[in-house]
């Protein structure tokens, strides 16, 4: 399982492996947004927290179509899903949510702190979003694996998994959001939004691959 | 054991494959007792003692998309037995490989296998199988890809660079496998059976892309598997060089068929 992990890093990381688009697409929202909005410097530090969780979400979304298609073009998929006996389906998965989020959404993380000075959020609002980001995005993935074995017969299933999955991290958000803000918004309690959203995490990384194992059982042909 | 390595593609004639496949197997032969010595010695002795691996299907039925492609196909094959499908395009016969791989669900019949025991529960648990893709990711290097299989795998069998070296490939573990062309792509994928143990092979038109001279090495490291107590079964074209092999020829209408 470890040897699974390394090697979906190391395709990650390699030529091809798009672990960067991510953090080139989030730096593009990111640095656009000041422009857009304009020089209100109070008003960009408001919808700071907002605009990084917005923009690492469609960041971490946009390799997901990847996760499973390609391992189905080179007839991997069957070898993983025949090991099936020595590896339950469903942690083979897992494994693989983890290497892609280790490969592509962590770098997303480490880009938020310096991004967050792109919106001038204060200190403490870069590091509750930091926060919230590295324990919240993984739940977008294990959703996410769902949304990529569903489709992961159609050639084009990218922007399927994206409409398929945004109504489902919608939750994911919310608490990410607010969890940010109560960081700096003195009266708002950090605590609770922020163990809703690992509450989250926790209860998406067993239904996600789990669902995503069956999905991908049945698209076997 | 380099006869046949990346440069030399000179044609060889019959006699000297000959000579060169007998020197390989007694290679090969040596290798493997030298190698797997603790390993591979108890599975033999627990086959000894079982003796009575077979994998058996009955009156299996396969469907794609909800229709029909081949029905009553029926064989049974004992450890050491190897079995080619044959047919023309659209007979069925990597359906029937899925179908006993249990990628696909059977639409009727059923596939087992009796005395495997614990170590072989079911055919999918131990069954290598070889499909018309190759299951290699082309940014990693040649050893990269084989290591991750044998990891994942388990029961590992030979070495990364023996098992290249038996496929004709040693020396090109460190290139990436995007670099090979298809043939030795194809006969890297061969050496994905080698480098872990399974009792069935499960091979979908093995040989594609392969040379004469890699035919014949690919039939000797098939023959030695069946020694071994392997099972075989093939779904080819081409005669793949195994004496004594079942055939089950598939044909365009569903008929029965003998053993």
């Amino acid at each position: 399982m470890l040897a699974l992990f390394f090697r979906d890093i190391r395709l990650g990381i390699r030529a091809g492996g798009g672990a960067l688009t991510g953090v080139l697409f989030f730096l593009a929202v990111i640095a656009t947004i000041p422009f857009g909005v304009g020089p209100d410097l109070n008003l960009l530090s408001r919808i700071g927290p907002a605009i990084l969780w917005i923009g690492a979400l469609l960041a971490s979304l946009l390799g997901l179509d990847r996760l499973f298609q390609a391992d189905r073009e080179d007839g991997s998929l069957d070898l993983l899903i025949l090991a099936e006996g020595r590896h339950m389906l469903a942690f083979t998965v897992f494994v693989k949510c983890l290497a892609h989020w280790t490969a592509s959404v962590l770098p997303l993380v480490v880009a938020a702190p310096f991004l967050g000075l792109f919106m001038n959020m204060k200190p403490a609002g870069i590091g509750a979003a930091a926060l919230t980001l590295l324990v919240g995005t993984p739940a977008i993935t294990f959703i996410g694996a769902v949304g990529a074995a569903v489709t992961v017969v159609l050639p084009r299933g990218g922007l399927l998994i994206s409409v398929l999955v945004l109504p489902l991290v919608i939750p994911v958000l919310i608490f990410g959001v607010s969890a940010s803000y109560a960081a700096v918004a003195e009266p708002d309690p950090f605590l609770p939004p922020f163990l809703i959203l690992a509450a989250l995490t926790l209860f998406l990384a067993v239904i996600g691959p789990v669902a995503a194992a069956l999905a991908l059982r049945y698209a076997a042909d | 054991m380099r006869w046949f390595g990346a440069n030399s593609f000179a044609t060889p004639t019959a006699g000297v494959v000959v000579a060169h496949i007998k020197s390989f197997l007694e290679e090969f032969q040596r290798d493997k007792t030298q190698f797997c010595c603790d390993a591979k010695l108890l599975r033999r002795i627990a086959l000894d003692d079982g003796e009575s691996m077979r994998l058996i299907a009955e009156n299996l039925s396969g469907e794609r998309g909800g229709e029909a492609v081949f029905a009553g196909v029926g064989f049974d094959l004992a450890a050491g037995e190897s079995l080619t499908v044959t047919g023309p395009n659209g007979a069925g016969k990597s359906t029937l490989l899925r179908v006993i791989a249990g990628l696909l669900p059977t639409a009727a019949g059923n596939v087992r296998l009796d005395g495997g025991g614990e170590e072989w529960p079911t055919v999918a648990a131990s069954s290598h199988y070889l499909g018309h893709q190759n299951a290699m990711k082309t940014a990693l290097s040649v050893a990269e890809n084989l290591r991750f299989w044998q990891d994942f795998a388990g029961q590992p069998q030979l070495g990364v660079g023996e098992a290249l070296e038996m496929v004709g490939l040693g020396g090109l573990d460190h290139l990436p496998y995007g670099y090979l062309s298809t043939g030795q792509r194809r006969r890297a994928a061969i050496a994905k059976l080698l480098v872990s143990y399974r009792p069935i092979w499960l091979l979908d038109e093995p040989t594609a892309g392969l040379d004469k001279a890699s035919e014949a090495q690919f039939s000797a490291l098939m023959r030695v598997h069946l020694e071994d107590g392997g099972i075989v079964i093939a779904a080819t074209h081409l005669p793949l060089g195994l004496e004594g092999a079942k055939t089950l020829e598939m044909g365009g209408s569903p008929s029965p068929m003998p053993c």
